[in-house]
């Protein structure tokens, strides 16, 4: 067992771990945040998707271990005294979720890649989230939202 | 999915890094972005029972001029690689390369040591590195050494690296201005290459047409010789060994393979 300590939403979270054990896995059974899904596990849906300082990364192939000191943002973290997060907000207004398991994970995506480019094309939104499957193929309305999302921000 | 049960070994620097390879052997494996190492962990293809993070090795991760070469620290991301404005103007088609890898999450965490010595046949880099006519450069107990990117790639996921050794750096001959072409022939965005093509400078690498990235050796040798785009890229399949799978034969890779060797050669943006 290791001892890890992640600063997750801005709050730090210590526990002794498996050196196995996923980010993913620490987020959801740890700190019991469960808004991050585990889809395909296998690095290719992005269902796992958070920010590890700032940048979006795919949390089912990242250990814990490898966090430990490092800052994770997960989708419970974005709204701010009860007001959704531009991304969020952007994404119930343009219906840009349909079942919701894909949502965390392409808001998180989205909020890395706006982070990067907060004025992006939609040419630039679609390449940015290749990255993430929407089993739903809800993928238009996803991509308006946030084409909103930069526009509200702006 | 998990991976089977490792110790875990966190690296201050490149000395410390290889004092825990020594001690470890060839139990240990290095993990830096880990995108190609744990998948494979996770699925049991690799079971190393320690493994060493070099993640935190700031002095890997760089890109910067060296003379006549741009030099790439071994930690270097592929988002980095691919975006950093002095592999764009120097190294174009490696920054066209690294570019193409998996998605955006995938290239914030793979690293461009991690993939060159993890040595995919069918990986973007290995073939780019092998076009450009890179150096890799190499650190062990007895100090550095250069390796040819022609001789790193010894067979299936097989390099020159000793397993007391650590890839510290790639040194890219500078090509600003110079045509290059690539090719990635996939059913799916950004996946593993089918067949792929990289050239430069008269250098023509392919990648899944072999065990290891190879050279088309007898169309550079038909270029070199005046020979046509077409005429040079019918010989691309030459001495090629292409796997079969689900998504071709070796007859439809061979096809590719000349095909996608025309293309590429015929493309070449400056």
């Amino acid at each position: 067992m290791i001892q890890v300590e992640v600063t997750v939403n801005g709050e730090a979270r210590s526990a002794e771990v498996e050196p196995r054990l996923l980010l993913v896995h620490f987020l959801r059974d740890v700190c019991r945040l469960r808004a991050t899904n585990v889809g395909c596990d296998t690095t290719s849906c992005g269902a796992c998707t958070v920010l590890l300082d700032g940048v979006s990364v795919k949390s089912c192939t990242v250990l814990a271990a490898q966090a430990d000191g490092h800052e994770v943002a997960t989708v419970e973290g974005l709204a701010r005294e009860g007001e959704l997060h531009p991304v969020q907000a952007a994404f119930r207004a343009e219906h840009g979720l349909q079942c919701g398991f894909c949502t965390p994970g392409m808001v998180m995506a989205s909020v890395g890649l706006l982070q990067a480019n907060p004025h992006p094309t939609e040419e630039e939104i679609r390449i940015g989230l290749e990255g993430n499957l929407c089993r739903c193929t809800g993928y238009h309305n996803i991509v308006r939202a946030v084409l909103a999302a930069a526009e509200a921000e702006a | 999915m998990i991976p089977a049960p490792f110790e875990y070994l966190r690296a201050h620097d490149v000395a410390h890094a290889l004092d825990l390879l020594r001690e470890h052997g060839d139990e240990a494996k290095l993990l830096a972005g880990g995108h190609s190492l744990l998948p494979m962990m996770k699925l049991r293809l690799a079971r190393p029972t320690v493994l060493i993070d070099i993640a935190e090795l700031a002095d890997l991760d760089y890109v910067r001029v060296d003379g006549d070469t741009l030099a790439v620290g071994a930690l270097a991301t592929h988002a980095r690689v691919g975006e950093a404005e002095l592999v764009r103007a120097e190294a174009p088609l490696i920054a066209h390369s690294a570019s193409l890898i998996g998605d955006p999450q995938v290239r914030h965490r793979g690293t461009i040591g991690g993939s060159l010595a993890h040595a995919d046949p069918a990986a973007d880099l290995p073939m780019a590195v092998l076009a450009a006519g890179a150096t890799l450069v190499l650190e062990g107990p007895a100090g550095r050494r250069e390796v040819d990117a022609d001789d790193f790639f010894t067979g299936f996921f097989t390099t020159a690296l000793e397993p007391d050794e650590i890839l510290v750096e790639i040194r890219l001959p500078r090509r600003a201005g110079e045509p290059w072409g690539y090719e990635k022939f996939v059913r799916r965005s950004n996946d593993w290459a089918i067949v792929g093509v990289a050239t430069v400078a008269g250098r023509v690498a392919l990648a899944n047409m072999g065990s290891a990235p190879l050279r088309a050796a007898e169309t550079e040798r038909a270029l070199a010789a005046g020979a046509g785009i077409d005429a040079a890229a019918e010989l691309a399949a030459e001495n090629t060994d292409p796997v079969s799978d689900l998504h071709a034969d070796p007859a439809y890779r061979r096809h590719l393979a000349r095909v996608l060797v025309a293309r590429a050669l015929s493309s070449a943006p400056g």
